[in-house]
């Protein structure tokens, strides 16, 4: 690369075309450089900001064991509040002190220090260059192609041998299979989130939004497995008149129950949970993005970044009269992936 | 004392006790009257009362019959509940058109709400107004109320109540002032956009236990300013202004020369 | 009185002090450090303090995190809570929860410590923000300086990363839904997308190993590499010494400033104190990440105003604009989620081109001297320009991450506040850009009357030949040096082509390019005031009123500023 530019370094001497530089400016004295009083004054501030911090650290340890939190709100906040005000004194004494008393009381005559070139000079670089090519020799690497070959290849391979088994084992057992499987097969009872109640289909009125969950026993509800299971079988269910349904897709269209239909809660977005039920509108709306889904019209995306419809979960009642499903889904539920529909 | 016994002959003096004297009538009429108006007495005079101030203030859009028509939605079967939401939050009657209706002062008075209301539930079986017992925030249990509220209303109102956007200009309402009886009438019927949440679904001491949830809200927050409780993008504003601005303005201040 | 000595042959010290310096220094050598350090010269700006924001506020994050990892425990595991608040009371949830409940309740300042290190946590990432701003719009990143942006920037990128993995630790709803949308994210990314799920999450989402994962990158892993990258850029800034701006006796060889000990010391120890302080009084007086109000992880709830902490809102904005219209299935039934993988991709490209950008205006300039006096953002206006422009890019975004309370707050159309961002966040920064350029052009032009015209003092005074002027006072030596101390670079000249025309020429081809993107920087600028300008303006009478000043204040040989409107 070319080490000419067409950069032009002003020249601090100064001609015609450039102007000298006048440089650094004349020192101007602070009031406590002259007047001893203003000098005075000065000092006192500093021990007076220093002596609030002391106080700040009393304070603290003070609030630390006479106010303790009982538990309520304003108890802890009151607990918050003065050990952290006694600690905001304790430190902003100590610094609003030490950078008064730099600015004040210290030297404020500027220093001037040269620098060099960040590169190394060329003398050293030559030395560099030479204890390098030393080593070589030394080494005899350039000789013994084999030999760097095989360093080379064992260097870059040892790695495999963490990383391999902490990459494979991080993936569990890798069975994204799991994805296409919920909780809800046929007969499985509809429930209300979180209760676990059983829903009759008569207790759904008009203009009802209810959050689902597929029915399992209590202990299983306490389980960790059960989040992950719950994060897939989330269903919203809502009651309309049956009227202002539009023509049922091919299909589906004994997929719901007296006005009473039922879609996954997870956005076919990112995966939100599309909670927000407008009931006039009959509008589905992610909180999240706001991808907003037409419940009247099989769920479709009216606005917003989500593509897909929600998956509809096909609904009937059993003989008791409460809600169940006819079957699972039948698609996977939640945000696309590569190979979703495969 | 003497001063005042003087003043006691003044010619104003009749009127400032008549002023006085309506200021107490009206703050005692204002501690007992909703206690009053609320009990249930919904006799047919009432009622009639109620058809009265419905065909006056309601029917041009509910219909003279208040069957609905095209610009408002029937009110057979809504029930008391509805009406005492709608009128005591003053939604009803409407302003002006919008996206939803808005709250403002209220339009009517405690016993024309009652008398509309009783007019509304004589026209078919619904909700009814709840009694002071099932919106006693104190007997209920914050905790579960959280859940609840955490599952069925916090994606509208917000984790703590302060309402959220909803589509095309409609919102929901931050919950902060409401009053529990507007909570809990609000779950029941289901105002504008709000979904219903009848007994089965919230049963009434669900319901009471989300009203003592939000009314524990109202203590505030245990870290201090609650900075509106709007979560990461209001704290996100604060850490630019409060906490960028004075650390910024430290900066300016070391780097100034010290006069 | 002797403090320090450096030999053992030296005369026997006889103070405390010199007795301790002589015993350290005989086991360590610390004299020659001592040597060198001591009295290095920093410049005093305030500017050059908001990067020692940032590393304050993250030695308070250490902190007041190790106090934290006292009392959290990383674990998915679920129980069933009793304890404040209230509002918590009797609910399963996880251990994690549970812990950061205790802390905030139970642990004496545990709130506090908590509140601090969230608020720490902020101000960390905007302070990053700041101090890039500034090292971008003076230039303090011209050579020597590239590497060090770099550094600085995947700092930027690492911090993004600390506070992910932090906020999300608490299992509440909030942060969780937030890792919702990163496994959404995640599952979009073609071919690999679920295997990476599985890999994040350990199995199906959330699993119950994610919080014992991000606990360990968040308080072992990123912290680490962090610190190292901290200690890599205050090393660089040692090396090649503080950056200066530009003023009577700054050079590029030289240094203007306050020695290390004892100004700087007592100035940057103090505000050390200044910011842990400011960030005790946030935390004291101001909650934040109320996740007893959110609740325990639970995928079905989900909260109105669902956003990341703010220095992810710009990718939860982008989410927001894309239109869903973008997703398709391909040939073998693929699902390509081009409605999520681009609008989590763009933006963080176009961050690394903005990266890269010290690469290409060195390219641009042919420019490889080396800089320590910093650039007056208004000397370099297509640059600050382009930085105006990826600001408010990402500004816009975090406004659109913010649509849902930007609507409730404004009574608007929360569906016409999306489309206009849509159209927004592409017109919104050409216009901050070409707005920005026309302000800096315009403060050079005024600079260049100020030099040539001097200050209007506001006295009016009649001549005997009955004609009045106003008159202006000359700028003095050092008003008048940090206007005219700078380069107005001239774009690129196009090479001639190496063989006859129609014949493939790469690096020809390249060159021209280059050229292109160079008129782009240079073609408007606007020359400094010479002496011999100042002369002939002067010549024409001390008074001159200069009507028309801005036509003859204007010399860029080549190309004249009035240009611009034809060129673009």
């Amino acid at each position: 690369m070319s080490k000419t530019t067409d950069v032009t370094v002003p020249h601090p001497e100064g001609d015609l075309e450039h102007f000298q530089d006048p440089g650094i400016p004349e020192h101007r004295h602070r009031m406590a450089d002259t007047d001893p009083k203003a000098d005075k004054r000065a000092e006192r501030q500093v021990v007076v900001l220093f002596t609030i911090s002391v106080i700040g650290t009393i304070v603290a340890l003070w609030a630390y064991f006479a106010i303790r939190p009982d538990g309520t709100t304003a108890g802890v906040r009151t607990s918050t509040m003065v050990l952290g005000l006694a600690i905001f004194f304790a430190l902003a004494g100590i610094g609003v002190g030490a950078i008064h008393w730099a600015k004040t009381l210290m030297s404020d005559h500027e220093v001037v220090e040269d620098r060099h070139a960040t590169r190394s000079p060329d003398d050293v670089r030559e030395i560099a260059v030479q204890k390098l090519a030393d080593g070589i020799k030394d080494s005899g690497i350039g000789r013994r192609g084999v030999l760097k070959g095989v360093v080379v290849s064992a260097l870059a391979l040892f790695p495999l041998t963490i990383a391999v088994p902490l990459i494979s084992s991080v993936g569990g057992d890798w069975n994204v299979g799991t994805f296409r499987t919920t909780l809800w097969k046929k007969g499985t009872r509809l429930t209300y989130d979180p209760t676990g109640r059983p829903i009759k289909a008569s207790d759904v009125t008009i203009g009802s939004a209810v959050h689902v969950i597929p029915e399992v026993t209590d202990e299983y509800r306490q389980s960790g497995e059960w989040i992950s299971e719950k994060a897939k079988a989330l269903v919203l269910m809502v009651r309309l008149d049956p009227r202002d349904f539009k023509p049922f897709a091919k299909g589906k269209e004994n997929w719901t129950y007296d006005g009473i239909i039922a879609f996954s809660k997870i956005c076919t977005h990112v995966g939100c949970p599309v909670a927000l039920y407008e009931q006039q509108t009959h509008h589905l709306l992610c909180p999240c993005h706001q991808s907003t889904f037409d419940v009247a019209d099989g769920a479709k995306v009216v606005f917003g970044p989500a593509k897909r419809p929600l998956p509809q979960l096909p609904i009937t009642v059993d003989s008791e009269g409460y809600l169940v499903a006819q079957d699972g889904f039948d698609e996977p539920i939640g945000p696309s992936y590569w190979e979703r529909l495969r | 004392m003497k001063a005042l016994a003087a003043r006691r002959h003044h010619r104003f003096a009749p009127v400032v006790l008549l002023l006085l004297a309506l200021l107490v009538t009206g703050g005692v009429y204002a501690v007992l009257a909703p206690g009053q108006a609320r009990a249930d007495s919904a006799s047919t005079q009432d009622i009639e009362t109620g058809k009265k101030l419905f065909q006056a203030n309601c029917a041009t859009c509910h219909g003279l019959d208040a069957q609905g028509t095209d610009n408002a939605p029937s009110l057979i079967g809504v029930g008391a509940a509805a009406v005492d939401f709608q009128v005591s939050t003053g939604r009803m009657p409407m302003a002006m058109d919008g996206p939803q209706a808005q709250t403002k002062p209220r339009q009517m008075t405690e016993e024309q709400t009652s008398q509309l209301a009783a007019y509304i539930a004589s026209l078919g079986a619904g909700p009814a107004i709840p009694t002071d017992e099932q919106v006693d925030g104190s007997k209920g249990n914050p905790a579960n109320g959280a859940e609840i509220f955490r599952t069925n209303c916090a994606m509208c109102h917000n984790a703590t109540g302060q309402g959220g956007a909803l589509s095309e200009g409609k919102y929901a309402p931050s919950l902060e002032r409401t009053s529990a009886r507007n909570i809990y009438q609000a779950m029941l019927t289901g105002p504008q956009s709000m979904p219903v949440f009848n007994d089965a679904n919230i049963t009434p001491d669900e319901k009471r236990d989300v009203i003592a949830y939000l009314e524990a809200q109202r203590e505030g927050s245990a870290g201090g300013a609650t900075l509106g409780s709007l979560g990461p993008v209001s704290e996100g504003v604060w850490a630019w202004v409060v906490g960028l601005g004075l650390l910024i303005g430290a900066a300016v201040w070391i780097g100034a020369k010290s006069s | 009185m002797t403090t320090t000595t450096t030999r053992p042959s030296a005369t026997e010290p006889t103070t405390p002090i010199g007795r301790s310096s002589d015993y350290l220094d005989n086991r360590t050598g610390i004299g020659h450090a001592v040597k060198e350090f001591a009295r290095k010269v920093f410049p005093d700006h305030w500017s050059f303090l908001l990067g020692e924001i940032a590393l304050y506020s993250f030695v308070v994050l250490l902190i007041t995190g190790t106090f934290l990892t006292m009392f959290f425990v990383p674990s998915m595991s679920l129980s069933t809570y009793h304890g404040a608040p209230k509002t918590m009371d009797g609910l399963l949830m996880s251990d994690a929860f549970a812990s950061t409940l205790r802390m905030s309740f139970e642990v004496r300042g545990g709130l506090l410590m908590r509140q601090i290190h969230h608020w720490a946590a902020l101000v960390f990432m905007a302070s990053i923000v700041t101090h890039m701003m500034r090292v971008f719009f003076t230039g303090a990143f011209r050579r020597p300086r590239e590497f060090n942006w770099l550094i600085g920037f995947t700092l930027l990128l690492t911090g993004l990363l600390a506070g992910f993995t932090g906020y999300s630790l608490p299992d509440d709803v909030l942060s969780g839904n937030g890792l919702a949308i990163a496994n959404g994210v995640v599952k979009s990314i073609p071919v690999i997308g679920s295997y990476m799920s599985y890999f994040i999450f350990g199995g199906d989402f959330p699993g119950e190993q994610i919080i014992p994962r991000l606990f360990t990158l968040h308080i072992l892993l990123i912290p680490a590499i962090i610190l190292a990258l901290v200690a890599l850029h205050l090393m660089f800034v040692v090396v090649h010494k503080h950056t200066q701006y530009p003023g009577g006796g700054r050079k590029d060889g030289n240094v203007v400033g306050f020695p290390l000990f004892p100004v700087y010391t007592a100035k940057a120890g103090g505000f050390f104190f200044v910011v842990f302080a400011v960030l005790s009084l946030m935390g004291a007086t101001m909650a934040i990440n109320t996740v007893w109000n959110y609740g325990p992880y639970d995928p079905s709830p989900i909260s109105a105003g669902a956003q990341p902490d703010w220095y992810m809102l710009f990718l939860e904005g982008s989410l927001r604009l894309m239109p869903g219209q973008a997703e398709f299935v391909s040939w073998g039934d693929f699902t390509w989620s081009l409605n999520v993988l681009v609008p989590a991709v763009l933006p963080v490209l176009l961050l690394i081109g903005f990266a890269l950008y010290p690469f290409i205006e060195a390219k641009v300039t042919h420019d490889d001297r080396e800089h320590h006096v910093l650039d007056r953002p208004r000397n370099r206006p297509t640059r600050t320009g382009i930085g105006m422009a990826f600001l408010a890019f990402f500004v816009i975004l975090a406004f659109a991450g913010s649509n849902d309370l930007i609507a409730i707050h404004f009574h608007l159309s929360i569906n016409e506040i999306t489309w206009f961002f849509r159209v927004f966040v592409f017109v919104g920064p050409w216009f901050a850009f070409w707005i920005t350029k026309r302000i800096c052009l315009g403060l050079q032009r005024k600079d260049r009357e100020l030099v040539l015209h001097g200050h209007e003092t506001g006295r009016i005074v009649r001549f005997a030949s009955g004609e009045y002027i106003e008159v202006h006072r000359p700028l003095d030596e050092q008003e008048r040096w940090v206007r005219v101390n700078y380069t107005a670079h001239q774009p690129l000249e196009l090479p001639a082509p190496n063989g006859p025309k129609g014949t493939k020429d790469k690096a020809y081809k390249s060159a021209k390019r280059w050229a292109k993107l160079s008129r782009f920087f240079y073609e408007d600028r606007i020359e400094p005031v010479t002496p011999a300008e100042l002369a002939a303006s002067h010549s024409h009478g001390e008074h001159d009123a200069l009507p028309g000043g801005e036509d003859h204040a204007l010399v860029a040989p080549d190309h004249s500023v009035d240009a611009t409107e034809q060129s673009h």
